[in-house]
């Protein structure tokens, strides 16, 4: 990691050296770049700056710019293998540069699970447009038509030129210096490649960092190091909104090592991604830092959370869910169907909050001079670490560099701000760059949680089984919550996210959405709103299902219905199509929820598995970020009635994928995930507290929990790609406790399973 | 003072003997691939070989491990690649890798004790490593590679 302070000029500078050819975005024309970007943020948004993709140094090394942060998805060797595809670069001589935050690069919250969908195109125009120059360059140094050459594995080769004589090809390297004179290409003079020849793209390859990692060389935000630098730890007011009342830091500042001790700023709702507050010991290493906050005393005043308990609140959910809340979908008439009697199939259904727990905790350092910062934030939103900074320090946005190392993991919790901010404040007060570390304890205690949600559902069964009427209501404290103390209701994003979007061909459908108050920070988690709706939804079903008699895999296909694109019309009130909805490349598609679902059911051997004896097969289907996902999962009771997951499938259905080899492994992490917070996850408060610390009393699966082998089947397509990161987790979790129930006759209607005894 | 070896090379160490190998390594010696993951032998992100032996570097402090002899992720590889490392990549394990180095570590412990491990004994000596991304089918199938082409 660099010492000297770096600009942003030098940041290039540093990074490309003189005669290197280099490709601006402006490479891309504007209307090309604003729509390609995110197609669903306005134009302001994405504000065209000229910047740095890739280039070509004299030696013939291509260096390729990752402006999304890397977490673990394969993010930044992913889309580096879009632009070499187009560029026809040899990938043995690419080197990839981390970006800074810049807003030149487009957003760069890479969150969402849409790094691929919104930069795929992007990529591809960067890459084709370099390739492009460099055949130009090579049919002038030839004096040959453009048409007579070929861009090929990093060299230009003259067609029919093998007979010829002379240089049949020109390395890139050698034609850098006259490409990077040539004016930019107009888009129509681009060609991309047909995907028949892509020769990357949909094809394997590891991650860019592997071997890093494997010998301890990678560089994480924990890892970050300049000289002269301090560490902090924090002590945290224990209820969200508390304050320090007083406290005496003598024993703290007897600590060998310790520098100072430092009161940061009060914490004022609403929570935004302001830090906490608390008092913070500053010291020469982190170990002594530690200890010194350990030997702190501190009075703590805390605040109108400090009535917060997880049970009375549960009970308050619950009770919310049972009443009528605020329409959020209604076709036909659910209620008036659902009031004419018949057979009624009715249930409750929660689901409690959670904790990110990456494997590196949050810490950050920052470096504050009189005039300018210069960061090092494991984020996955390294634009708005550096505008939290600014603001927090009083300094304009340019004049913060916020550099971004490896993430180890994130999962949502480092799309927040609070530990940044803490580290640029307490470089300030200390006149020297300060790493702030989050202990575990922190860590678990003081995250923007995964929301705690009731649901209740009701349905109507018709003389075939099928329902004719479907009532979901779902309560949860909403992530907006955490940015507007007022704000209750869930907003159409969360609802969106495996409610509204309901899928099922039921003619009375209504969805509605009761009020919560939110006592904690509420964040985004790997999938979001998606686990406790597919949770619910899914569960329901599966409920509907053996009420019906009917085959749970049969039924769920006869819930989707019929191949068709949903009407958007039909996800009406508060879940409002985007205005190019009209040519919208990713519709609600029902032949592609059937096939991840008839896939994963074949794979698994669905028909040939016999349940009883404490063994089950479950099936759940869930669509989030564009991809559509189907999990199986088997399960037995071991000999002390523990569920063991004996095997997953997961079908799904991304579109194009980039890196088959990382869309097996994500998918295979998700179904560890998702068993992790089915079987034990759950973060709960008394006394405003948050009572779990580490990973005794916040479990997550170890090697022998986890599902003993998990199978992801990949459905061949054409379609846009969709989302890889989160779109695994959804359906794991109720597909378990359909296995669950299917061995053992007890529906789950609660997570985690631990409190079921069967974890 | 106290004395330590820490991939083959000796230093000694003036301060607190009550501070974890863990932060004597990240903080002192800049060894940073050993990784604080929750400071209280839980997670097992911090697995360093000590006399040959896996240990959690976070509660093991440097009273206690004065005059042995270390191994961190950094010394594994000798020259080339650790066969453990090799299987690693070739099974493409990590995810987010920041548990890596101490699976790794344990591994290789594993490895040693037994070099044709049951899957008993893989679960139970890699039990004590968490991976929050995930990667434990692909750790299980690194070590039994690693086993079939002789990691010892
Ligand atoms: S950091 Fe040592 S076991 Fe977790
Ligand atoms: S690879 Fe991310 S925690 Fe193991």
């Amino acid at each position: 990691m660099s010492a000297a302070p770096v600009t942003r000029r030098r940041f290039l500078e540093g990074v490309f050296s003189a005669g290197a050819f280099v490709l601006c975005a402006g490479a891309l024309p504007r209307g090309a770049w604003a729509e390609l970007v995110n197609p669903a943020l306005p134009l302001a948004d994405t504000a065209f700056h000229p910047s740095v993709w890739l280039g070509i140094e004299p030696d013939g090394t291509v260096l390729i710019v990752a402006a999304r942060s890397e977490m673990g998805t394969g993010i930044r060797t992913a889309l580096p293998r879009v632009v070499a595809d187009e560029l026809e670069a040899d990938w043995q001589r690419v080197r990839i540069v981390q970006a800074i935050g810049d807003e030149k690069y487009g957003s760069q919250d890479t969150d969402g699970s849409h790094s691929i969908r919104s930069f795929f195109e992007v990529m591809r125009w960067a890459g084709g447009t370099a390739r492009t120059m460099l055949t130009q360059a090579a049919a002038a140094r030839w004096g040959v038509p453009v048409e007579q050459c070929e861009a090929r594995l990093h060299a230009v080769h003259r067609r029919a030129s093998t007979a010829a004589g002379g240089d049949p090809a020109l390395g890139y390297g050698e034609l850098a210096a006259a490409a990077a004179r040539l004016p930019l290409p107009p888009r129509e003079s681009v060609r991309l490649k047909p995907r028949s020849q892509w020769r990357y793209i949909g094809h394997d390859a590891p991650a860019y960092d592997l071997e890093a990692i494997c010998t301890g060389q990678a560089g994480y935000g924990m890892d970050a190091r300049v000289p002269d630098m301090l560490f902090a730890a924090v002590a945290h007011p224990p209820v969200l909104g508390g304050t320090v009342a007083g406290y005496d830091a003598t024993a703290a500042r007897a600590v060998a090592g310790v520098r100072q001790v430092v009161e940061l700023p009060p914490f004022h709702f609403p929570a935004g991604m302001q830090p906490l507050g608390g008092v913070a010991v500053i010291a020469d290493n982190t170990w002594a830092a530690f200890e010194g906050r350990r030997k702190l005393q501190i009075r703590w005043d805390d605040g109108p959370n400090a009535g917060y308990d997880s049970a009375a609140y549960r009970q308050q959910l619950e009770a919310t869910a049972r009443r009528p809340g605020k329409v959020a979908r209604n076709n036909g008439d659910a209620l008036a169907e659902l009031a004419a009697g018949g057979q009624i199939v009715t249930a409750d259904y929660y689901a409690p909050h959670l904790a990110h727990a990456s494997m590196e905790p949050p810490v950050a350092l920052v470096d504050v001079r009189a005039d300018r910062a210069e960061a090092w934030v494991p984020t996955q939103d390294p634009q708005g670490a550096q505008a939290a900074i600014a603001a927090a320090i009083g300094l304009p946005k340019d004049k913060v560099i916020c550099h971004v190392p490896l993430l180890g993991g994130a999962f949502g919790r480092k799309s927040m701000h609070d530990f940044a901010v803490e580290a640029a404040l307490l470089s300030r007060a200390a006149a020297r760059p300060v790493k702030v570390v989050w202990s575990r304890e922190d860590d678990i205690k003081f995250d923007y949680y995964h929301s705690v949600a009731a649901m209740h559902f009701e349905a109507k069964l018709g003389g075939d089984g099928l329902p004719t009427a479907w009532l979901a209501r779902t309560v949860f404290p909403p992530i907006g919550s955490t940015f507007n103390d007022a704000t209750e209701y869930g907003g159409s994003g969360e609802l969106g996210m495996g409610f509204t979007d309901l899928p099922f061909a039921i003619p009375n459908v209504r969805v509605e959405n009761g009020p919560a108050h939110g006592h904690l920070r509420i964040g985004w988690l790997r999938s979001v709103a998606n686990i406790y709706h597919a949770f619910g939804v899914e569960s329901f079903a599966d409920e509907l299902a053996h009420r019906a008699g009917r085959d749970p895999l049969e039924y769920l296909l006869a819930l989707l219905g019929p191949d068709r694109i949903v009407d958007p019309a039909l996800l009406s009130v508060d879940y409002k199509p985007r205005p190019n909805a009209g040519n919208n490349p990713y519709p609600i598609d029902i032949a592609r929820y059937r096939r991840v679902v008839e896939l994963a059911a074949e794979r698994a051997g669905w028909g040939k598995f016999k349940p009883g004896n404490g063994r089950g097969i479950g099936i759940a289907v869930h669509r989030s970020f564009l991809t559509y996902v189907a999990s199986v999962v088997q399960v037995h009771l071991d000999e002390n009635g523990l569920v063991r997951i004996d095997r997953v499938d997961t079908a799904l259905d991304a579109g194009t994928v980039v890196n088959p080899i990382n869309v097996r492994a994500q998918f295979e992490g998700a179904a560890v995930f998702g068993a992790s917070l089915a079987l034990y996850g759950e973060i709960t408060a008394k006394n405003g507290a948050v009572e779990q610390a580490n990973f005794d009393t916040y479990p997550v699966c170890r090697i022998q929990q986890a599902p003993a082998a998990v199978h992801v089947h990949i459905v061949a397509s054409d379609a846009p790609p969709a989302g890889v990161g989160e779109p695994g987790v959804p359906p794991f979790a109720p597909a378990l406790c359909n296995a669950v129930f299917a061995a053992t006759g007890r529906r789950i209607r609660a997570l985690p399973l631990v409190h079921a005894g069967l974890a | 003072m106290l004395r330590i070896k820490v991939n083959g090379r000796d230093y000694s160490f003036n301060g607190d003997p009550n501070m974890p190998l863990l932060w004597y390594l990240r903080d002192e010696l800049r060894l940073t691939g050993t990784k604080f993951g929750c400071g209280a032998a839980l997670c097992g992100a911090c697995t360093v070989h000590q006399d040959g032996r896996p240990i959690r570097s976070c509660v093991a402090s440097m009273a206690r491990v004065a005059g042995s002899e270390i191994v961190t992720i950094e010394g594994l590889a000798n020259g080339e690649l650790h066969p453990v490392q090799r299987a690693w990549i070739a099974e493409n394990v990590p995810q987010c890798g920041y548990c890596q180095a101490g699976q790794i570590m344990q591994a290789v412990a594993l490895l040693r004790a037994h070099p044709r491990p049951s899957d008993a004994q893989i679960e139970e000596a890699m039990s004590g490593n968490i991976c929050r991304c995930g990667t434990y089918q692909r750790i299980r199938a690194a070590i039994k590679a690693a086993a079939q082409g002789g990691a010892q």
